[in-house]
């Protein structure tokens, strides 16, 4: 997916990066913004001061408690190491754009038509809001701008990573560009349209940096869930050490501190940062650039997308997909007649007419010299050629055919016209002189794969909705081959917004992209907005996603990284939560055990001995942080499915499996410890 | 298998009786033409429009006023019983600390009872004090759960109803005519429903009995009805005169469960959709079965230290371990507290179960509203890390749970260990409270962590061998009362709230379904993990300890 | 928000003090009392003018003619009930057991059935098991000088059946077969009742 080399920084170095900022990040003021860690921290600070007091008054049992002391140290620090990996591969990227921001002199005009030779040279940084600047071929664009006056060929690579340069031009749905692209060719008048330091690069790098992250609604609920989970397990475990004594059993406080640990969701806590970082990098991999993480969890919950038909489920163009010769017309007659009316035709409607005729030729079409092209103008409506021989060929829309020729379609014609009409296709007729010899049928082409996709995100409880400027007819016709689940045919932009209006009012979530200026309203109503790179700046404004490729199809994408997202974390919740049963029974008969050696029953994982059952429990604690990074950075793998499919799945494999595997686990790490004489 | 065919006769039973009340509720709740005018009177009498939806503070406001209000009074009436009328046996007023900790037994629907009935309490208390209550605290706990059902499934906008109409149609239409019609039958089983005071026998070997009686059958069906469960009698329903034959018993296990049960299946009739009830009730049912199935099998195993044959000790001749059994569970499962067996004699790991279905908060049937809004509780966290597992913001019939409600949520949710864990810590470590204890070894730890599991959850019943009526404890239950009743009442209401603001998204492939086995084994596992385990340690400490002493064959 | 609330708390709570505290007993104790006055008042058993007890209430035996009620830990007290409460761990529950079967073996002659050695949950148990009933059934013919069979004829037809088959334990109130015992059987020293 990746167009960017820049981000194969090698691994190595990543990692030791990152292994560096796990000791950073243990900063208090760090970690206190994720409250299972920072009492992870607390508890091992306790335990550690604990064991550095019995190691210098010589009480035994020191050792076993800097022993556990060590492994709570190494969950914080694995935890930040989490983060900071997943922290590390956003960086590289934001260092690279870093660099295209070079502070450079650029020309700045008092008026958008001041003539260039009396433009003052400023700083690039010093730019606001409203000024105008001149551009010329080799500059670096300073910051966002639109272009007020000019035509020019842009180089975006550095933004989105595709080499080919664009076009600028003003007016039109291409008039914005953006800081740090370089103007390749001529020059521009561009006045600036964002203040310092809020540029949409600016804007990038922070996010893909994870410096300004936001927290996500759900990530703030699921904090507030776990904070109180570490709250309730805070209070299970103080309140232990009464009940204790009361039984006679005198618990050491560093088995309380191991129990409290092991207890709070460290496992989630530990990756939820990295959970949100690597999700939100997802994104920025798949180039497209979020406005606020709250963009990104609201395409997880969309449930109506919004697609426009052009680019997203036909091919742009019309393509020729059959000939139907008249009457008393043989096939191969009307292919070099319709070829050759199309010869000068360079739209790809035209190429593809031409392209046809080959096809049915088996060869190429006759050559015709000295023929003179008749372009398609809106009145004639035709276009064709006149051959030095005098015939004259042309091509066009039914109704301009019959006009010019004067004659009424025959039966058989008229039936092919109308079959091709109701398919959703558009008829062209083609006539020589006054003759009628067939009908091209021209058709929209569903890009392959749509159909299927389109069942995937049915089955995952998404409505797709076809927008289109065709006539309902035509549209319900592809609407039907593409397998959408309602269109909106004839779209104005009014049309969108209400359409998007009435669904929100019902309860559904509504995802759309759009591009030029007029689809701004319906973005900014949409939930989930995304607007094309290439679009004008009202459009990339009122979205809440920027899609750097502009490409339409990139709206499943996101919603699957919305998805994936809240699954990772969810599923990753529930494996740390069901994680406790194994170690209440690791840690309980551990500490009561000299109180009611019968408790001794509760021991089913046969632990070898009390020490080594505590401390196999908090290994295993920071172990399984570190084996799930890899899956945290990676996301949760993910199938399109039914929602109650996937929890069955997701219940089975993070529930159960979160039951389990620590009973596994940890009666590994108890057998290892045996086996190293450690406990 | 007689006993399994019973369980499964009495269940069916309960269904039979549980359904047609939930449909009956929804029409009373929703307002009956007929009793239109009768209501209207009633509110004019009071000062209010009935027919003005409150939010949710609102509705708050005036539970707990109305709780306010119900508390000194009641306080008023016990202190002052002696110079009260209707006080045939001369009883005298209560004193202050065990006032107050009886008042707020009584407003919060525990009815936990540090007294003893025949002793301690006039007849005048016990009619115009207590039956009060018991219809008001009952009245009250199915107003909020209304409200919060409301809130759960009506549409945007709507409000969650008003509490002063909810309240009095939850007397007037459900409470009072089925306690009608269970005194009565109560009493031509033989319970005693006299003004008359304690007689004086001379038996038939000579001795002098002076028995007390009293109008015990009407307190009785409401005690049970609005899982109320404060005994007329200080051995509650295991005295024969509360509880005289089998068919009296099996009403009143079915009036215990009657209202929780009808709850379940209300909400579903509420929610439109009948299956979301019927899955909280099965979530329900499968927790109470397996509950029943070890008290059943401990009790009818009994205990070799005491002899072959069922554990008879504490347990009544005509109940037998079956129904002693099914008691037990119903009355711990549903917040009642009522007893008609010694739960202190219990086996230990029976005493566990019926810890549990205090500890989880009440929520398998639980006390009347309250059982069904508790449940709502662990819904929420239920669906909210399963709604993440899909791929979603969480939703609960199409109604999103987000960060406002996760944090009301944990707020109520924390209710539990604080009363439990953290009072509990306090009674086995304060000397003031130690004195209580009256059984040495494991079992003393289950004591006192017995009376603050059914002081937080509201049920009242006890281990009762231990000494509540120790000013420390007074005081401290009556505290923990007060948190285990309102502070999962006020972030409920709270939840309820936000809920009724929020567009329902339609269903669709992409919301997981909140009904079928799927949710029912999501449900019972998060009550089972996020609840119980909690209190894991405390209970290896108590009743799993006793039971390997026991089985070692050592004695405290 | 307060205030305006405050007045209907008030009289709704003293109109259902009135309804559900006071109408609503008094007017259960009139249609119980016209159905039926013996189950509502007690159920008590009237011998001339002197009332003997309740049929639902256990009291003390301890004559040898006559059947033994379960133990009572308020020592069969009507006015003040309680339990042992003791758990099933208690060494002075067992020890207190143990005593018990002791002495109701050396009684009876019979090994101990469970329900004689445990004390009821009441301590007003009216009930005891049919086994307990027939083990006492020689010592209470013996001291009546009847056939041990005829005491055990007598004793089964007091015999009350599980509800339905399914619900409850077959059981013998003691009073009342006491009292048919007297009837039947009198005492050779002693005058029935008194």
């Amino acid at each position: 997916m990746s167009k960017h080399p820049i981000l194969r920084t090698p691994a190595g170095q990543l990692q030791r990066a990152a292994i560096r900022d796990a000791f950073v990040k243990l900063d208090p003021r760090r970690l206190k913004s994720n409250p299972v860690m920072f009492a992870t921290a607390v508890t091992a600070l306790l335990t550690t001061v604990l064991g550095l007091r019995d190691l210098v008054s010589g009480t035994g049992g020191a050792g076993a408690t800097l022993h556990i002391s060590a492994w709570l140290w190494i969950a914080v620090l694995f935890a930040n190491y989490a983060e900071a990996l997943a922290e590390g591969r956003g960086r590289a990227r934001a260092d690279s754009l870093r660099a295209t921001k070079a502070d450079t002199m650029v020309r700045l005009l008092a008026e958008a038509n001041t003539p260039p030779e009396e433009a003052t040279m400023v700083a690039s940084s010093g730019l606001r809001e409203g000024q105008y600047v001149l551009v010329t071929a080799g500059d670096i664009i300073p910051t966002d701008a639109e272009v007020v006056h000019g035509v020019a060929s842009v180089d975006e690579s550095a933004i989105t990573g595709e080499s080919a340069p664009v076009i600028r031009e003003s007016g039109g749905d291409r008039s914005s560009v953006t800081g740090g692209t370089r103007i390749v060719s001529d020059s521009l008048v561009l006045r600036v349209t964002a203040e310092p330091g809020k540029s949409f690069l600016d804007r990038m790098i922070a996010l893909v940096e994870g410096a300004e992250r936001q927290r996500t609604p759900n990530e703030i609920a699921l904090n507030i869930l776990l904070a109180g989970l570490t709250l309730i397990f805070l209070f299970v475990v103080v309140t232990l050490e009464p009940f204790a004594s009361f039984s006679g059993a005198q618990i050491p406080v560093v088995a309380l501190a191991a129990l409290f640990v092991t207890l709070i969701p460290t496992t989630i806590g530990a990756l939820l940062s990295a959970i949100g970082i690597a999700g939100m990098d997802r994104l920025v991999r798949a180039n497209v650039i979020a406005k606020s993480g709250r963009a990104v969890e609201a395409a997880g919950d969309v449930d109506t997308l919004l697609l426009d038909k052009t680019g997203t489920i036909t091919f742009g163009n019309r393509m020729a997909d059959d000939l139907f010769p008249a009457p008393g017309v043989t096939r191969e007659a009307l292919a070099v007649a319709a070829g050759l009316a199309s010869l000068a035709d360079e739209t790809p409607e035209g190429k593809s007419v031409t392209e046809k005729a080959r096809e049915i030729l088996g060869r190429g079409l006759p050559e015709a010299p000295g023929a003179e092209a008749v372009p398609f103008t809106a009145q004639t409506r035709l276009s064709g050629v006149d051959l030095p021989d005098g015939r004259r060929l042309r091509k066009g829309a039914v109704d301009a055919i019959m006009r010019l020729t004067g004659q009424s379609l025959p039966a058989a014609l008229a039936h092919s016209v109308e079959t091709i009409a109701r398919s959703g296709g558009t008829p062209l007729l083609v006539a020589e002189d006054r003759a009628i010899l067939g009908v091209i049928h021209l058709k929209d082409i569903i890009k392959p794969g749509v159909r299927e996709r389109f069942a995937d995100l049915r089955a995952m409880g998404i409505r797709t909705v076809m927008i289109t400027g065709d006539n309902p007819l035509t549209a319900a016709a592809i609407a039907a081959e593409a397998g959408v689940d309602d269109f909106l045919a004839e779209a104005t932009p009014e049309m969108k917004l209400d359409y998007i209006r009435k669904a929100q009012a019902g309860g559904r979530l509504v995802a759309m992209c759009g591009d030029g200026s007029n689809d701004a309203p319906a973005l900014a109503q949409a939930d989930v907005g995304v607007a094309m790179n290439s679009g004008t700046p009202a459009a990339k404004e009122a979205a809440n996603l920027i899609d750097l490729d502009s490409d339409p199809t990139k709206l499943i994408e996101v919603v699957m990284v919305g998805k994936g997202l809240l699954i990772s974390r969810g599923s990753l919740t529930t494996f740390s939560i069901a994680n406790d049963v194994a170690k209440y029974f690791a840690i309980l008969p551990a500490i009561f055990v000299t109180a009611y050696p019968g408790l001794s029953v509760l021991n089913v994982m046969q632990l070898a001995s009390p020490t080594s059952a505590i401390l196999s429990a908090v290994i295993f604690n920071a172990l399984i942080i570190v084996a799930l990074i890899p899956l945290a950075l990676r996301g949760v793998k993910y199938a399109p499915s039914s929602a109650a499919a996937l929890l069955r799945r997701n219940l089975l494999v993070y529930g159960a499996g979160g039951l389990i595997v620590p009973f596994l686990g940890i009666k590994a790490v108890d057998m290892a410890l045996a086996a190293l004489n450690l406990a | 298998m007689t006993d399994l065919l019973g369980y499964m006769l009495w269940f069916a039973v309960l269904i039979g009786l549980a359904v047609p009340a939930a449909v009956w509720m929804n029409r009373v709740y929703a307002g009956v033409p007929a009793f239109a005018r009768t209501e209207r009177t009633i509110l004019r009498m009071a000062g209010i429009d009935g027919s003005r939806g409150m939010g949710w503070a609102e509705y708050a406001i005036a539970v707990l006023i109305l709780n306010a209000v119900g508390f000194f009074l009641l306080y008023a009436i016990l202190r002052l019983q002696g110079v009260l009328p209707q006080n045939p046996d001369g009883i005298v007023g209560m004193s202050p600390d065990l006032a107050f900790n009886t008042a707020i037994s009584f407003i919060t629907n525990t009815n936990w009872q540090a007294y003893s009935g025949e002793a301690q309490l006039s007849y005048f208390s016990q009619m115009a004090g207590l039956t009060v209550q018991n219809f008001l605290s009952a009245a009250t706990g199915m107003a909020v759960g209304v409200a919060v059902i409301r809130g759960f499934t009506e549409p945007k906008g709507a409000t969650l109803g008003n509490f002063w109409t909810d309240m009095i149609r939850s007397v007037l239409w459900i409470l009072l005519p089925m306690s009608v019609l269970l005194a009565l039958f109560l009493a031509l089983q033989g319970v005693p429903q006299t003004l008359l005071g304690a007689i004086q026998a001379t038996g038939v070997e000579g001795q002098e009995q002076i028995i007390a009686r009293g109008p015990a059958a009407a307190q009785i069906a409401i005690k049970q009805l609005g899982t109320n469960g404060g005994g007329f009698f200080g051995v509650n329903s295991a005295h024969p005169f509360e509880n005289p034959t089998i068919a009296s018993d099996l009403a009143q296990t079915w009036a215990i469960l009657l209202i929780p049960v009808a709850f379940c299946f209300l909400f579903g009739i509420m929610a439109k959709d009948r299956r979301q009830g019927v899955a909280i009730f099965a979530s329900m049912a499968v927790m109470f079965v397996i509950g029943l199935a070890t008290i059943h099998l401990y009790e009818t195993w009994g205990n070799p230290l005491l002899g072959s044959g069922a554990n008879m000790e504490g347990k009544e001749q005509r109940f037998g371990a079956m129904l002693s059994s099914l008691w037990a569970a119903s009355t711990t499962a549903a917040s009642n507290g009522s007893v008609n067996a010694m739960h202190d004699s219990f086996m230990p790991l029976s005493g566990l179960v019926m810890m549990v279905f205090m500890q989880i908060g009440e929520v398998i049937f639980g006390g009347v509203g309250a059982g069904l809004y508790g449940m709502l509780l662990y819904v929420v966290l239920a669906v909210f890390l399963a709604g993440l597992m899909v791929g979603r913001t969480p939703e609960y019939l199409g109604r999103k749970i987000e960060a406002r409600e996760v944090t009301l949520a944990m707020l109520a949710f924390l209710s539990m260990p604080l009363g439990i864990l953290v009072f509990a810590a306090l009674a086995v470590t304060v000397p003031a409270a130690t004195a209580a204890i009256q059984d040495a070894g494991p079992h003393g730890l289950s004591e006192a962590l017995y009376a603050y599991s059914s002081a937080t959850g509201n049920n009242g019943s006890a281990f009762a061998g231990w000494g509540a009526a120790l000013p420390w404890h007074t005081t401290a239950i009556g505290l923990v009362m007060l948190l285990g009743r309102y502070a999962i009442i006020l972030p409920m209401l709270a939840i309820a709230g936000s809920l009724i603001r929020k567009q329902p998204a339609p269903e669709s492939a992409g919301t997981f379904p909140t009904h079928g086995p799927l949710f029912v084994t999501l449900l019972v596992l998060t009550v089972v993990i996020l609840g119980a385990l909690t209190f894991f340690p405390v209970l290896a400490l108590g009743p799993i300890a006793e039971e390997t002493a026991r089985l070692a064959g050592q004695t405290f | 928000m307060f205030l305006q609330q405050f007045r209907p708390a008030l009289v709704l709570t003293l109109g259902f003090t009135f309804l559900t505290g006071l109408a609503y007993p008094l007017a259960i104790t009139g249609f119980a009392g016209l159905a039926s006055p013996e189950a509502s008042e007690g159920s008590l058993i009237i011998s001339g003018n002197e009332v003997i007890g309740s049929r639902l209430i256990a009291q003390p035996f301890s004559g040898a003619g006559y059947l033994h009620p379960r133990p009572s830990a308020s020592g069969w007290n009507a006015a003040g009930t309680s339990a042992s409460n003791l758990g099933p761990t208690s060494a002075k529950l067992i020890a207190d057991v143990a005593q018990r079967r002791a002495a109701y073996e050396t009684e009876n002659g019979q090994p101990a059935p469970i329900d004689a050695v445990t004390g009821s949950a009441s301590g007003l148990d009216p009930d005891i098991s049919p086994e307990n009933a027939l083990a006492q059934a020689e010592r209470i013919a013996k001291a009546r000088g009847v056939e041990a069979g005829a005491v055990l004829d007598l004793i089964e037809t007091h015999v009350e059946s599980p509800l339905l088959g399914l619900y409850g334990l077959p059981r013998i109130n003691v009073l009342e077969t006491n009292l048919a015992l007297d009837a039947t059987f009198p005492l050779p020293t002693q005058s029935p009742g008194n």
